[in-house]
Order: C-alpha cells, then sequence, then structure tokens
C-alpha cells in the first residue's frame, strides 16, 4: 500500500446535507439527509457503503464527487480541502469520478454510446479521434458488451447494459476516486462477476480507490476493505470487513445480515411443500 | 387454464447490422398464485418479453407469437383501447427503472391517485386514504410528507418503493415485476417481497418476478426460468433449480455467486452459445 | 444470435441523418415543393413569361388561363394594374423565401443563443434577460417592427432585422424553458464530471435535448416573416411596390377580394405550399433528430 505518511485519496469531516422541501403552499421544511458523516479512504482501497434505502448514501456520493457542496463541513481530495463555490481546477475534476445510481438518468438520451465513452477522452486528453474510438471500443468489451453497442443510443439497451455503459465512462480516463453507487445491482451473476474482476484489476494495476455503495453484502464482502454502515443519515458502525463480518456490533448490521435471502434447499423445499398443501386445502 | 399464456413469442428490433432478435421463441405460462422468477444474463430479453406483454414496447419493435392469452382472452387481437383497460387494473408492471419511470412534474401522491381515479370508483377521500395506505405499506417512512415530494426529491429505493405502490393500487390479477427491489436494502427488500407474497396469498394474485439475486429466488419463487440470449435455457421448480441444475448454462451461473470467489477471483461465465444456434 | 460479430462500417452522420430523414414520405415531399420553390425563384428571370413589373394596359384583371375569359398567355391571370401573376409570384420567391430563411435564421440564432444564457447562467442574468424579452413581447409585433425600421431607416434589410428582432422573444423564451428543464438532469450533471465546460454542456449536452419544440417554432415563424414583411412594406417601411413580393401581393389585392378572387389567391397559395412544405421538412427534421425513432 501507499506511504504510511502520505494523506488519505478521501477524507470526509463532520459532513453534513439539508434538502429544502416544501414551499408554496405548504410551509418550507429542511430535512438533514446526513447528519455528520466522518470518513477515511487510503488510496488503493475500497470502502463499501451500505444502509437503509434512502439514508442518505446517493447524497454522500455526490458530496464526495464534488457534484453538491455539503451544507456543513469539509472535504478533502488528497489532503486538499476542496471549496465548491471557489470552483474546481480540470485536474480536481479528472481526480474523482462517479457511476450514477440511476444509469438510465446519467446517460445523454441524444448521445450514441460510442461517444458517451469518447466524450472523457476529449475533454481530457489530446488522443486522435481513431485513438478514441479503439480505446472506447476495448472498454465496451471489456465490460461485456459488443463493438456494434457503439451506434446505439440509451433507450436501446437492457437496464444491466446501461448499467455496463455507466461503468465503463467512468473508466475510460483513471480516476484516483471512483465513486460507485449501486453498480452492479442491475446486472445478472456472470455479468456481475467480470465487473468485479473487472474493477479489481483496475485496481491493482493502477491503485485505483473505490467507494462502493451496495445493498447486496456478499458483494460488499467480496470487494470491500472497510464497510460503513449507515441509517438515517448517520454513521452507525464504521470498522474493516473482517471485523464486521465475524461480529456485527451495532443491532441495525445484524438485522441487515439478517435479512439476506439465502439460498437454503431445506428452506425451498419446507416452503414449497406448504403451499402445495395450502393450494390442497383451497 | 394459465392466468397468462404464451406460446413461441418473438420480439426483434431492425438493427443496421441486420434483424436483431431480442426474444425468440419464448414459451410462458403462469397460473393463478404462482410466483413465477425469470433470471438470466443481462440484455436476454427479460424485460422486452414482459414489455411485449403489457404492450408497450416501442414502435421500432416488431412482436409475433403463436399464442398470447390473458384469462383465456388474446392479447394480440385487443385494440390498443381495451389493452389499456386491462393494464393497470387487472395486469400491472413494476418497471426496471424507477427514477425514469415516474413522471417528473407530478408529486407522488398525484400520481397514485391518478391511478386509482381510471381504474377504481373509490371518491376523492378514499382515493387519497388509499395511496397513503399503500405508500406505508411499501415501508414509506412519514408517508404524509412524501405523499407531496416529486420524484427527484426521494432516493432511489424510495422511488422504486412508490412504483410498486403504483402498480399494486388496483390489485391486479397478475404483477410482472421487473427487478422491484434492486435498490433497496435488504430489510426493506425482505418487507416488500413479503407483502407482495401476502399480496399473492389472500387474493390469488400471480407474480413475474424478474431478477438477478438468486437469494429472493431462493426464497420467493415457485418456478424459475433461466433466459439467456434471448432464449429459454431451463425452466424448473425452485427446488430442482438449485439442487441440480439441468443445463451448464443453469450450473455456471450459480458458480458465479460472489460466495465462490477463489483466491480474490470470482468464476465467470464463458460467453458459448449454451446450445444457442448462432 | 443474428447480429453479426464484425462492427458495421462508420456511417458519416450527415448520410445517417439523411437516411433517416428519406424514410419519411412527408418530409421528403416537403423537401421537394421547397427545393423547386427554391429552383423557381432562382430561375424566375429565364421561366417566367412575362416582366414581372410590366403593365398590360389592355389586359386587366384578366382571370386564369382555365377560365372562361382567360387568356392563355396570362396563365394565373393579371392584375389590377395587368402585371401577369405567374411572373410576378416567380420573382418573388425571391424575395420572400429570402425573407424567410434570413429573418427565421436570424431570430433563432440569436434566441437560442439568449435562450441558453438565460436558462444556464440562471438568477440575475436570467432575471434580466427575461424581463427584456417581456419588454419586446409586450409590445404589439407590428408596431415594434414599425418603430425599429423607423430608427434603422426603410429599406427591405432592415425591415427583416427589424422582424427578427420581433420574432427572437419567442425562441430565447422556448429555449429557456427547455435549458430549466433539461439542465438538472442527471446526464447533464454526468457530463460535467466527465470535465465538460460550460460551452459545451451547454451547446453539446443540452441544447440537442431542446430542439423539438424550436423545431416547430421556427417554422411557424417562417410564415410569420413573410407576413409581417408583407405588412410592412404595405406602410412603407420593407419592401416598395412595385417589388413583387408576395406579402406585398396579397397586400395590394386586398380590395379586389370579392371581384377578382386569383389576384388574392394566387400569392395566397403560393405562402400556403411553401409553408405546409416548410412544416413538413419540420417534422421530418424533428423526427429525424429523435433518437428514440432511430434504429440502432
Ligand atoms: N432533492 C431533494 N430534495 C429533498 N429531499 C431529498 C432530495 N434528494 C434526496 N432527498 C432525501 O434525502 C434522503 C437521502 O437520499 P439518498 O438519495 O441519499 O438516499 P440513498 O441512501 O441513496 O437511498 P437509496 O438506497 O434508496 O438510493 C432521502 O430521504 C431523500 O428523500
Ligand atoms: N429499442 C431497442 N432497440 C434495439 N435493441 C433493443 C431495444 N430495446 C432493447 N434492445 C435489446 O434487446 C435485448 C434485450 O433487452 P432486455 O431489456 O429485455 O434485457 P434484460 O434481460 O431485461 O436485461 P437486464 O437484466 O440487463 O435488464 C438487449 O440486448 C437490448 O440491447
Ligand atoms: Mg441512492
Ligand atoms: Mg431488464
Amino acid at each position: 500500500m501507499s506511504a504510511p505518511m502520505s494523506p488519505p485519496v478521501l477524507e470526509t469531516r463532520a459532513v453534513t446535507r439539508d434538502y429544502e422541501t416544501g414551499g408554496f403552499p405548504r410551509p418550507r421544511k429542511t430535512i438533514r439527509a446526513l447528519k455528520g458523516v466522518d470518513l477515511q479512504v487510503r488510496r488503493g482501497r475500497t470502502l463499501a457503503v451500505v444502509g437503509e434505502s434512502g439514508c442518505g448514501k446517493s447524497t454522500l456520493a455526490r458530496i464526495i464527487t464534488l457534484i453538491d457542496a455539503p451544507s456543513s463541513g469539509e472535504v478533502l481530495i488528497d489532503g486538499q480541502p476542496v471549496d465548491l463555490r471557489a470552483g474546481l481546477s480540470r485536474e480536481m475534476r479528472r481526480k474523482v469520478r462517479i457511476v450514477f445510481q440511476n444509469p438510465y438518468g446519467s446517460l445523454n438520451p441524444r448521445q450514441k454510446i460510442g461517444d458517451v465513452l469518447e466524450e472523457p477522452l476529449l475533454l481530457s486528453t489530446s488522443l486522435s479521434a481513431p485513438e478514441r474510438r479503439e480505446k472506447a471500443l476495448a472498454m465496451l468489451a471489456r465490460v461485456g458488451l459488443k463493438p456494434e453497442h457503439a451506434n446505439r443510443y440509451p433507450h436501446m439497451f437492457s437496464g444491466g447494459q446501461r448499467q455496463r455503459v455507466a461503468i465503463a465512462r467512468a473508466l475510460m480516463v483513471n480516476p484516483d476516486l471512483l465513486v460507485l453507487d449501486e453498480p452492479v445491482s442491475a446486472l445478472d451473476l456472470s455479468v456481475q462477476a467480470q465487473i468485479l474482476n473487472l474493477l479489481q484489476d483496475l485496481q491493482e494495476e493502477f491503485g485505483l480507490t473505490y467507494v462502493f455503495i451496495s445493498h447486496d453484502l456478499s458483494v460488499v464482502r467480496h470487494v470491500a476493505d472497510e464497510v460503513m454502515v449507515m441509517r438515517l443519515g448517520e454513521v452507525v458502525e464504521y470498522r474493516s470487513r473482517d471485523e464486521i463480518f465475524a461480529a456485527p456490533e451495532h443491532p441495525y448490521t445484524r438485522t441487515l445480515f439478517a435479512a439476506t435471502p439465502k439460498i437454503d434447499l431445506e428452506r425451498i423445499r419446507a416452503r414449497l411443500a406448504a403451499k402445495a398443501s395450502r393450494a390442497r386445502g383451497a | 387454464m394459465a392466468l397468462l399464456e404464451i406460446r413461441n413469442l418473438s420480439v426483434s428490433f431492425e438493427t443496421t447490422a441486420g434483424r436483431f432478435f431480442a426474444v425468440q421463441g419464448l414459451d410462458v405460462s403462469v397460473d393463478e398464485g404462482e410466483v413465477l422468477a425469470v433470471v438470466g444474463e443481462s440484455g436476454s430479453g427479460k424485460s422486452v418479453a414482459m414489455l411485449a406483454v403489457m404492450g408497450l414496447l416501442p414502435d421500432t419493435a416488431t412482436v409475433s407469437a403463436d399464442a398470447m392469452r390473458f384469462e383465456g382472452r388474446d392479447l394480440l387481437g385487443m385494440t390498443p383501447r381495451q389493452r389499456r383497460a386491462l393494464s393497470g387494473r387487472d395486469m400491472a408492471m413494476i418497471f426496471q427503472e424507477p427514477v425514469a419511470s415516474l413522471n417528473p412534474c407530478f408529486t407522488v401522491g398525484f400520481q397514485i391517485v391518478e391511478t386509482l381515479k381510471r381504474h377504481t370508483k373509490l371518491s376523492g377521500s378514499a382515493r387519497r386514504a388509499r395511496a397513503l395506505e399503500l405508500l406505508t405499506a411499501v415501508g414509506i417512512p412519514e408517508p404524509e410528507r412524501r405523499y407531496a415530494s416529486y420524484p427527484h426529491q426521494m432516493s432511489g429505493g424510495q422511488c422504486q418503493r412508490a412504483m410498486i405502490a403504483i402498480a399494486m393500487a388496483c390489485s391486479p390479477k397478475l404483477l410482472i415485476a421487473d427487478e422491484p427491489t434492486t435498490a433497496l436494502d435488504v430489510t426493506i427488500q425482505k418487507q416488500i417481497l413479503d407483502l407482495l407474497l401476502n399480496l399473492q396469498t389472500e387474493s390469488g394474485m400471480a407474480l413475474v418476478l424478474i431478477t438477478h439475486d438468486m437469494g429472493v429466488v431462493a426464497e420467493t419463487a415457485d418456478r424459475v426460468i433461466v433466459q439467456y440470449q434471448g432464449r429459454k435455457m431451463e425452466e424448473a421448480d425452485a427446488l430442482t433449480l438449485f439442487e441440480a441444475p439441468r443445463h451448464p448454462y443453469t450450473r455456471a451461473l450459480l458458480s458465479a455467486l460472489p460466495e465462490n470467489a477463489v483466491g480474490g477471483r470470482l468464476p465467470t461465465v464463458a460467453v458459448g452459445d449454451w446450445g444457442v444456434r448462432t | 444470435m443474428t447480429e453479426s460479430a464484425a462492427s458495421p462500417p462508420p456511417v458519416s452522420p450527415l448520410l445517417e441523418n439523411w437516411r433517416y430523414f428519406a424514410r419519411s414520405r412527408g418530409a421528403v415531399l416537403g423537401l421537394t415543393i421547397f427545393l423547386a420553390m427554391v429552383l423557381m425563384a432562382l430561375l424566375a428571370p429565364l421561366i417566367a413569361p412575362h416582366e414581372p413589373n410590366l403593365q398590360y394596359r389592355d389586359a386587366l384583371l384578366t382571370p386564369p388561363a382555365w377560365t372562361e375569359k382567360g387568356r392563355a398567355t396570362f396563365l394565373l391571370g393579371t392584375d389590377a394594374v395587368g402585371r401577369d401573376i405567374l411572373s410576378r409570384i416567380l420573382h418573388g420567391a425571391r424575395y420572400s423565401l429570402g425573407i424567410g430563411l434570413v429573418v427565421v435564421s436570424i431570430a433563432l440564432t440569436s434566441g437560442v443563443v439568449i435562450g441558453l444564457a438565460a436558462g444556464y447562467v440562471g438568477g440575475k442574468l436570467d432575471a434580466l434577460i427575461m424581463r427584456l424579452m417581456d419588454i419586446l413581447l409586450a409590445f404589439p409585433s407590428l408596431l415594434l417592427a414599425l418603430v425599429l425600421v423607423a430608427i434603422l431607416g426603410p429599406g427591405l434589410f432592415n425591415a427583416m432585422l427589424a422582424i427578427a428582432v420581433v420574432l427572437q422573444p419567442h425562441f430565447a423564451r422556448l429555449t429557456r424553458a427547455a435549458v430549466l428543464a433539461e439542465k438538472n438532469r442527471e446526464y447533464v450533471v454526468a457530463a460535467r464530471v466527465a470535465g465538460a465546460g460550460h460551452l459545451r454542456l451547454m451547446f453539446r449536452t443540452i441544447l440537442p435535448n431542446c430542439l423539438g419544440p424550436l423545431i416547430v417554432q421556427a417554422t411557424l415563424s417562417f410564415s410569420h416573416a413573410i407576413l409581417d414583411a408583407a405588412a410592412l412594406g404595405f406602410l412603407g417601411m420593407g419592401a416598395q411596390p412595385p417589388t413583387p413580393e408576395w406579402g406585398a401581393m396579397l397586400a395590394e389585392a386586398r380590395e379586389f377580394i370579392t371581384s377578382a378572387w386569383w389576384v388574392v389567391t394566387m400569392p395566397g397559395l403560393a405562402i400556403l405550399i411553401t409553408v405546409i412544405s416548410i412544416n413538413l421538412i419540420g417534422d421530418g427534421l424533428r423526427d429525424t433528430l429523435d433518437p428514440k425513432l432511430k434504429r440502432s
């Protein structure tokens, strides 16, 4: 790993985020979606964020990707505090990338997939058009799509294919920090395996740092170095993967683990038998 | 008689490289009160097949089938008007991309009430009460406040639950749920699945569940269809599928579970033809 | 599967768009008519049977050739001072099409840029620009155009400029509204994260998604432009008689509506056909640019 003295790639200090809702004719209201989040990720590591739906994971993702400014608190990239209001340098922009939770919304409906993938190269490298094309096609192949897909528009893809396009776009230029908001939720097991392996390869090769938001605990267990469990805008547990999976401390973490669906042949057998007998009874 | 019966369904798109079959020769039948899971490769035509059933594919798609019947009524021969009356009331669908399928211009409450208005005879206040009840049922906290929220003010999972509430609004006979719990954490996923299963035992609703989560399949499905490149590879009851999968593709798929990682790498499924004609 | 493995040879975007455009019969029809009009306008001196301003004193208000009293030399009849209507329409096409194209181009370009800036930047600039547009829209358009021509001095080009200024706020408002709807969409944020600068976000990312209503507005504005130009001409502020401009022809012929229908009908038809062809082209263009209607 990196030298112990180098600052973490990403650090947040007491980050909060308020949303205003309501307004005419209803009274205005402020909701605090994040209630002071502190985290640190070192180079080449993966932080997994899990938590209740609506607890502020995507909000956090937008803040650490420097899209939205926190309502209070501080975000540091490579040890430097970032002030969005003062504008962002190109260099800073290049460092962080995001894969949005909602891949369809994050793809321009009038842009062909090939152009989607080439855009980051066009904007931050000086490659020629054929070189960009070649890189885009190579990345398409790495996420399991075909070259002819480059000429299609986003609405012509399946949910999982769009998700892969979104991942491919984020990987086109090597970022330092990649925030992935539910990147494999719409993928079948085999493609999921392919993508997870790809992420791992890139991490080993270029020392990428990931913040990985997911609901799938088996995936989290596979990818994470540290795990952060959130609930209602607060961090309830934040420890290394092995510790948390060996002995979850917070009751909510335990509830999460207990609710994970399992493949248990006996239970399937019992369930099907119960249903059959109900059907006979009816 | 099966509630939904489809024989030899094919859906194709015109592409510059010729005709592309997203679904080819698919047979599906769903009985009342049954939970059918559809799993398979991403892009294998699961969503497209179900959208064909709902009659919601874009004009660029060509649909053909030997038979497509719902409660014995021929879906292909229906006028668009009859079809619209059916979908939303007797047949409902939860779409794969929740944020994209909600109308951004209206509040979530309004969108549920609209569905109720179109398909039921409830009075205005009864509709509102029912909408709140549905939001509570899908586990959205503070339903009164959420009632007046716009889709962009909600998290991905909250939008997904709102979609589920809309789909369940009229107690359909057939509910097609396209990856309904992808954006939900496992506790809420459990709550939603229990809700769907309850509805299904109580009212005999049939449920078609498209999912990638084998755990969900194991905990809910009666029967499973495995799809690959637009074709059905295997159809089996849930127990057989996990105990003794017959098709090599199914076996390969199950082996890619993250639990099966060796030395930090996941086994992947080689792109093969798995008996699909090329 | 049935997909071929090799990636298809890249087609130039222009050619590809043309293919989609060509699939719509209406659009091709519209384009054909419009090109025919342009050709007619260009060849007017060669194909017109008469001088457009030559007055045949012995043939005042001759009806079209196919009617009872018609004369074969005046195919579409003559007007009150005995000028051949067909020749005037052919020559007039030069002015009228030119006016329409120039006015719409100026109004569209400036309106889009202003609207984009207002919607994208927002805040004070938006408020300022939109109040300005409101002021422009508050005046009756003809009156405003008149004032502008009075300031700029009479003449066809100044009249066109004035009409463009009057039509421009419609484009600006439309663009701004569409930009406001699009600019907070996630794909715009995604492009920003990918490193796109403001200009790229405005013109490459957002603008293409706002084109639909703009195209419709542009085709509608075309006829407005022709008619407004005629009105200005009528008031002595635009093209001066005897310039054979369609709108002016219409205006001059008003008093004969009941007695000599062809004098009004013929230039009216010319305008109508042009406008319809442009509308067809506009519809085709909108569909061509809509990815939802494309094959992959
Ligand atoms: N623009 C907004 N206006 C008002 N409230 C918002 C807005 N965006 C998000 N929220 C609220 O903030 C909270 C956190 O949302 P966020 O999208 O971060 O959740 P999440 O953890 O990503 O959930 P999920 O797993 O369901 O995607 C939610 O309660 C949501 O309703
Ligand atoms: N409008 C369209 N034009 C062309 N091809 C399309 C269109 N819509 C879908 N397809 C193609 O049809 C195939 C099947 O898509 P479908 O959405 O059914 O996949 P899926 O099985 O639901 O996958 P996922 O699990 O990723 O959602 C995909 O290869 C997709 O690219
Ligand atoms: Mg989220
Ligand atoms: Mg799908």
